[in-house]
């Protein structure tokens, strides 16, 4: 599997593809703390109609704040990357050629995630260190105390953020993988990736009270915001790996059998 | 295109069975439509083999199967010794390029390249190597999307051959190619085949075919109508026998003396046509000037590949 990681990690690498996700990382982490720090003590100041003053982001916590508020957005920019990377193998036909050097397809398969998921530690590990940083840039403007973020409370809240969020953010990438696989057509899995997570799933949510707890998006969402008031963490772990494993057991199935005749 | 590199896959040296090829009552069913209907063929090592039908014939969907890509719906095959059913075994020591070059493009010719070199665990080494064999060496770190159709049929040719192929499998590979390109390729195919290579090469060119396939394998509505020596498919064609009378008034005589003793013949531009065994031409020859016409030319000629082709794969011709 080692020799598809490295196929994989080739195509990942390319500069048209390794920049442009760097960039649009690095813009949604500057911009998202940005906005915490600029919209400090006016009201529900966040995603989920909180209200986030200088004296939380003053707490030991403050220093994941911004980078979790991210999280959900690394989710759709994965999302994107491991839809677009598993279904472009059938729309450019390249799939034959992988199966001819590597007929093993459990393999192909395993190794395609294990590149991406180390594409989404980087992109997660770039947002982090972006989000820390602009946190510490802004604070003082802020009148936000950074005293506390570098104890060993903080940076242990840090580490854990930093795994609810990867868990997220490749949670949200196999949800593409299987889109992906699915449809076999990059634009399909993606629009519908992203249409049912950004709007179907938010509009159930709020017209069906308590649906959000059992709908895939919310729950991959979830993890990433270290769980919230109205759904556990581990009710999410714990739905969004039947949702994912029940999804990819489907997809590798297809993928095993079906002939590749484009 | 210059030499082909050496080879430096330690698998190669082991011994191989006597075919390259080999396929019993080979199907594959979609619905109710028969892409591939018992096919049998075998395949010699060492040789360039053509592989010839109409579109839809079923020749790709056969190349798939042979190559693990479409499960057979019944039928047994072997390729280089071992199962179909196995293709982990014998797909590294085979090229193969399938309905024209597929790669990525926004990667560049080598890249492309390379990402199949990891994958298949070849030395990164050989990928410039290949694209200076094929031609492509100034425009390896081109995008493969900038690439001329006959370029990228290039690449896809640099790919079949990264493993250094026992057995190199190329559907339609001159497609797209100017005339030298196709030229190149078929010097290529040769040299591989020269150096214990075997070819199997499907292509709508038949003169081409012609000139480098022994063997045969043409497929009609998914069966197989001939495999074997193309050599013997075209010695057992009707030869036709073509005269030419010094003045084009005793044309229609000519047809008439051919037709009374048996043969059929026909009038193509000034020249008369009769189907009949090539000795026939002295009897023709002899009962023409007895007639008191001169012939000013007398020849027998074989059908071409092209031409038996059509008459086997015609609808008529195949019954």
């Amino acid at each position: 599997m080692l020799r598809v990681i490295y196929a994989e990690a080739r195509k990942l690498r390319r500069p048209t593809l390794a920049l442009s996700t760097t960039a649009i990382v690095a813009g949604l982490s500057v911009l998202f703390t940005s906005l915490v720090y600029l919209r400090i003590n006016s009201g529900h100041n966040t995603r989920r109609g909180e209200f986030i003053s200088a004296a939380t982001l003053s707490q030991a916590s403050g220093i994941a704040y911004g980078f979790k508020l991210v999280s959900a957005f690394l989710g759709l920019v994965a999302l994107c990357i491991f839809a677009s990377q598993t279904a472009q193998e059938y729309t450019y036909g390249t799939l034959r050629n992988l199966l001819v050097r590597q007929p093993a397809r459990m393999k192909i398969l395993g190794g395609k995630f294990v590149a991406m998921g180390a594409f989404a530690i980087f992109m997660v590990a770039t947002t982090a260190v972006i989000t820390v940083a602009a946190s510490y840039l802004l604070a003082p403007g802020a009148k936000v105390s950074t005293s506390l973020w570098g104890t060993s409370a903080g940076l242990s809240l840090l580490g854990h953020t930093f795994v609810n969020v990867l868990l997220s953010t490749i949670g949200f990438g196999l949800f593409g993988m299987i889109l992906g696989l699915l449809l076999r057509s990059p634009i399909s899995a993606i629009s519908i990736g992203v249409i049912w997570n950004l709007v179907l799933e938010n509009i159930l949510s709020a017209a069906l009270s308590g649906s959000a707890k059992w709908l895939p998006g919310q729950n991959i969402s979830n993890i990433g915001e270290g769980g919230s008031i109205d759904i556990s963490y581990m009710h999410s772990i714990g739905m969004s790996a039947a949702y994912l494993l029940v999804g990819f057991g489907i997809v590798a199935t297809l993928f095993k059998k079906r002939d590749v005749a484009n | 295109m210059s030499e082909i590199p050496k080879s430096e896959n330690s698998k190669l040296n082991r011994a191989l069975p006597h075919l390259a090829i080999s396929v019993s009552n080979l199907t594959k069913v979609y619905g109710e439509r028969a892409a591939v209907s018992s096919a049998n063929f075998d395949v010699p090592l060492g040789t360039i083999c053509g592989f010839v039908g109409p579109n839809g014939a079923g020749k790709t969907t056969t190349i798939r199967m042979l190559l693990g890509l479409i499960a057979p719906t019944s039928g047994t095959g072997t390729v280089l010794g071992h199962s179909i059913n196995e293709p982990e075994k014998f797909l590294p020591t085979v090229g193969a390029m399938i309905e024209g070059p597929a790669f990525y493009p926004a990667l560049s010719g080598a890249e492309n390249l390379r990402v199949l070199a990891s994958l298949g665990g070849f030395p990164q080494e050989r990928v410039m190597e290949l694209l200076e064999l094929v031609g492509l060496g100034d425009r390896a770190k081109s995008k493969f999307k900038t690439y001329s159709l006959g370029m990228k049929q290039r690449l896809g040719i640099a790919a079949a051959l990264l493993p250094n192929p026992k057995l190199l499998i190329l559907d339609e590979p001159t497609n797209g190619l100017d005339p030298s390109g196709i030229q190149e390729v078929r010097e290529l195919m040769k040299r591989l085949a020269s150096q214990g290579t075997t070819v199997f090469v499907s292509s709508h060119l038949l003169s081409e075919i012609e000139m480098i396939a022994e063997y045969l394998v043409m497929l009609r509505n998914g069966k197989v109508i001939f495999s074997g020596k193309t050599e013997s498919l075209l010695e057992a064609q009707q030869p036709i026998i073509i005269a030419k009378p010094e003045y084009a008034v005793d044309t229609p005589r000519l047809v008439s003396i051919a037709e009374q003793s048996g043969h059929s013949a026909s009038v193509v531009e000034d020249e008369v046509h009769v189907l009949s065994p090539a000795e026939w031409s002295a009897t023709f020859n002899r009962l023409a000037a007895e007639a008191g016409i001169t012939l000013s030319q007398l020849a027998t000629v074989r059908p071409s590949l092209e031409e038996t082709f059509f008459e086997l794969t015609s609808e008529s011709g195949a019954k």
